[in-house]
């Protein structure tokens, strides 16, 4: 190994790499406190995204309307590039928000339509109820959220969901075994 | 104990989504940052990493024009004018371990799967404050090292190799500013 050495950036090659080392331009912005210190600014943030919540159930309504009207498109013109993608795009944004925005459950179902869209061999074979009920699921755990009888309502509608598309997506895909494999994997998000 | 001073940071944030971006900015702003910079899109996202010089980039992946991972990509040229080595914080719906591993390869620093909490956004901005890691550069690959872990009593095959060596040429991060200028 030979070493380069510059002022900022130090370059150690090997037979088929090269190893860059720069020192760390943001260690100017580290700062040591006292252990006692009492400033939280994860507490902070916390408190600040409380101050948003208000704003939560207009958002997730939003974002509901969106995956409805991507269906609708769907059901208006069929499954194309563009149609996919909307919906796909549309599902996947609620599965990521919806958790922040205190709808978990519709964020697992988004996600369970989430991977139909993305592991389904042929769009225009999934029963369209089995798509449908999604939708229709998501819209309602957001716009009733009052009248479910408790969050567990909900979360027990994500869960059969989840579990009727998944069995169809094993048996779809059982000639894939890239498909199946990722089907069948964890996710990283630890479970609550 | 360490604290950052984000005051002193710049952000380029990138996401379709209006709303997870005004989440983000509420984080960020609450952590104490002033400099926030938003683009709905990789291309735009592009530009003003160029124009804005950001130190940190928090990125969505999926997202349209160009997605994030595309974003890292251009990002991580090793003869860009731009700096390639900001640390990009990827942010995504997507919680695969197969999509970790895509976006680890397209060069991105930190990888935090949505919902976003500002524990888990703190402490991957920590990370990348305090312990950058080395840049490596392969015929495939310019990043990030991928290995966060060195270990003794690894047991397996090495993908890197060692041998003989040449001493790659190459500017200092200065001067190449001043080339530039």
């Amino acid at each position: 190994m030979a070493k380069s050495k510059s002022a900022t950036v130090q370059i150690s090659t090997f037979a088929d790499h090269h190893v860059i080392t720069q020192p760390n331009p943001l260690r100017k912005v580290l700062r040591r406190v006292a252990e006692r210190d009492l400033d939280d600014p994860i507490a902070r943030a916390e408190k600040a995204l409380a101050g948003l919540s208000g704003e939560f159930k207009n958002w997730m309504t939003i974002e509901a309307d969106r995956l409805s009207d991507a269906h609708a498109a769907i059901l208006r013109d069929g499954f194309n590039d563009v149609t996919r993608e909307e919906l796909f795009r549309a599902a996947h944004d609620i599965k990521g928000d919806a958790a922040t925005f205190g709808f978990p459950s519709a964020g697992a179902a988004a996600e369970s339509l989430c991977r139909i869209i993305e592991h389904a061999p042929d769009l225009d074979e999934v029963p369209s109820n089995l798509i449908a009920h999604h939708i229709n699921a998501i819209q309602a755990i957001v716009r009733e959220r009052t009248k479910l009888d408790t969050a567990a309502t909900a979360g027990e509608l994500s869960k059969q969901l989840r579990g009727i598309a998944d069995v169809f997506l094993t048996h779809a895909n059982r000639d894939r075994p890239e498909h199946l494999e990722a089907v069948l994997a964890p996710s990283i998000v630890p479970a609550e | 104990m360490f604290r950052i001073d984000f005051n002193k940071l710049r952000f380029l944030v990138c996401d379709d989504n209006p709303h997870m971006r005004r989440i983000l900015r509420t984080l960020l702003h609450s952590f104490g940052a002033r400099e926030v910079y938003e683009s709905e899109d990789g291309a735009t996202a592009l530009e003003m990493y160029s124009h804005y010089v950001p130190d940190i980039v928090i990125t969505d992946w999926s997202m349209p024009i160009f997605d994030g991972l595309e974003l890292a990509q251009m990002i991580r040229q090793p003869d860009s004018k731009g700096n390639p080595y900001a640390p990009i914080i990827m942010l995504t719906g997507h919680s695969e371990k197969r999509r970790v591993t895509v976006a680890r390869d397209a060069g991105v620093t930190e990888f935090l799967a949505k919902p976003i909490s500002a524990k888990g956004l703190y402490q991957r901005i920590l990370n990348v404050v305090a312990n950058p890691r080395p840049f490596i550069k392969t015929k495939t690959y310019f990043g990030p090292d991928r290995r966060r872990n060195t270990t003794n009593t690894y047991i397996g095959p090495e993908r890197r190799i060692g041998g003989e060596v040449e001493v790659m040429q190459q500017p200092s991060l200065l001067d190449k500013a001043r080339s530039t200028v």
